[in-house]
């Protein structure tokens, strides 16, 4: 049976890894060949890592830092980060990286995921999708190139990014990020009823329950950052992975309530 | 030496990374000649039949790839796309595929009962190993591999089904008939249990 699967995202800056919390005061949180290899041995579903700062600092993907990254990562492993060309994305394939996160350059640019999806398939093109709620509860799409919110609509700009040929969707809460509070089940529920690719739900994860909730919401893969990276009530990091039985036991018994519920 | 076929489609960095860790010795080549000198052969892939096809046939490596195959029977792994165009024909596409295997790939289809479920079919699965196999000679366990993929094959003969998996209904998750193998998972995306695979391919004798 297919397993949900949970996915450490980490977040690169000058080379080191670091976490956020609502996409704000990065905190260093290690070396990123050290963590890959961690979560090697903790044998973890899949693994994604954002430079955070490379369309920001208007510059490339660091290729060198990626391949030695990737040649430590036996796990399905995804990029993104400054990426705005095909030969960047074929560049990556052939460094080992199996997805890449595209984010702004999708906002920017909707024809790019169509190239991209036609040249790689749409299995390895993931368009990330930052949300922010404002005073009134509505969310949007937040460009966090700008640091802005813009004016478009999650739930449209996914369908609209889905018939491009994206083949899957992070949906990353600005306002949870970091915050252990728990997935903003709403936009999960709207966006992932939406689309028929999968939606990743990213964004306050504290503890196992979240990610039933975020998969009871429709969530195909649950992600999260400090989650993975802190411990603790003084957060101190460490970086961890729950135990695959745990997992198993909390999400199995959920897919099969999902597929009654579909009947 | 083990040739990783380079004909541009997808990530062989990351099995040239896996055999290393397991092993062997590997170097990826478009080459006719490379090829030529192989010892066993990967066909990787991501991306589409037709493109994969095409590709093969630009860097004129279809007359070579039948000859290291069915004539000398050097073992061969294609991974993913790369076992899918082992197959006479896909639904993907219109071009023939390389035919070693009697079948073809066609695209998931579910009835009502399984309409809820996503494609591609994308994760951690398991298999159920149906018959003797070197690939799974030792493997551990209620082994789980990463898949991603919209389409699967159908073989004709079901002496070349190695292992089925359940996604809505049993497809085909790898084959074998003699020195052709194939998995529609990635091994070399799959922890443990695809290194054990991968060094289970590199032992083979030949």
């Amino acid at each position: 049976m297919l397993m949900t699967r949970v996915i450490p995202v980490l977040l690169l800056k000058n080379g080191g890894l670091v976490k956020t919390v609502k996409f704000k005061d990065p905190t260093y949180v290690g070396d990123p060949i050290n963590a890959v290899k961690i979560f090697n041995d903790k044998e973890v579903d899949e693994l994604l890592i954002i430079d955070v700062e490379a369309t920001k600092e208007k510059r490339e993907p660091n290729f060198e830092l990626v391949s030695r990254i990737s040649r430590e990562a036996f796990m399905p492993f995804g990029y993104g980060g400054g990426i705005k060309s095909l030969e960047e994305i074929t560049q990556m394939f052939r460094l080992g990286v199996e997805k890449v996160s595209i984010n702004s350059i999708a906002i920017k640019d909707p024809d790019f995921v169509k190239k991209a999806a036609e040249i790689c398939g749409s299995q390895s093109v993931v368009v990330s999708i930052d949300v922010k709620m404002d005073e009134f509860g509505n969310h949007w799409v937040f460009d966090y190139v700008n640091n802005t919110t813009t004016k478009l609509d999650p739930v449209k700009f996914a369908v609209s990014i889905e018939k491009n040929g994206a083949g899957e969707i992070i949906l990353n809460s600005v306002d949870r990020d970091g915050t252990f509070s728990g997935y903003d089940t709403d936009i999960i529920k709207m966006v992932s009823e939406s689309v028929r690719i999968p939606v990743i739900a990213m964004g306050g994860a504290s503890k196992i329950e979240d990610f039933v909730k975020a998969v009871e919401a429709g969530a195909s893969a649950v992600a999260a950052g400090s989650f993975f990276v802190f411990h603790g009530k003084h957060r101190a990091v460490l970086i961890t992975y729950p135990n695959k039985d745990e997992l198993k036991k909390a999400l199995s018994r959920l897919s099969i309530q999902n597929s009654e519920n579909a009947f | 030496m083990i040739v990783v076929i380079d004909y541009k489609m997808g990530n062989i960095g990351s099995i040239i990374n896996m055999i290393k860790k397991a092993g062997g010795e590997a170097k990826f080549s478009p080459e006719q000649d490379q090829i030529e000198d192989a010892e066993k052969l990967i066909l990787p892939g991501v991306g589409s039949f037709d493109a994969g096809m095409q590709n093969l046939t630009k860097l004129g490596l279809i007359d070579v790839l039948r000859k290291k195959v069915l004539k000398d029977k050097i073992p061969i792994l294609g991974v993913c796309l790369g076992m899918q165009l082992f197959m006479e024909r896909s639904e993907e596409g219109v071009l023939p595929g390389l035919g070693f295997i009697s079948g073809s790939v066609v695209r998931f289809k579910f009835d009502k009962k399984n309409a809820h479920l996503r494609i591609p079919h994308m994760g951690w699965d398991s298999v159920e190993v149906k018959k003797e196999s070197p690939l799974f000679s030792s493997m551990y366990e209620d082994p789980v591999f990463y898949f991603v993929h919209s389409y699967h094959v159908v073989c004709n003969n079901v002496g070349d089904v190695l292992s089925t998996t359940i996604y809505g209904y049993d497809f085909v998750s790898s084959l074998q008939r003699e020195n052709i193998f194939g998995t529609q998972f990635h091994p070399e995306k799959s922890h443990k249990y695809g290194l054990k695979l991968l060094q289970n391919f590199i032992k083979l004798a030949y």
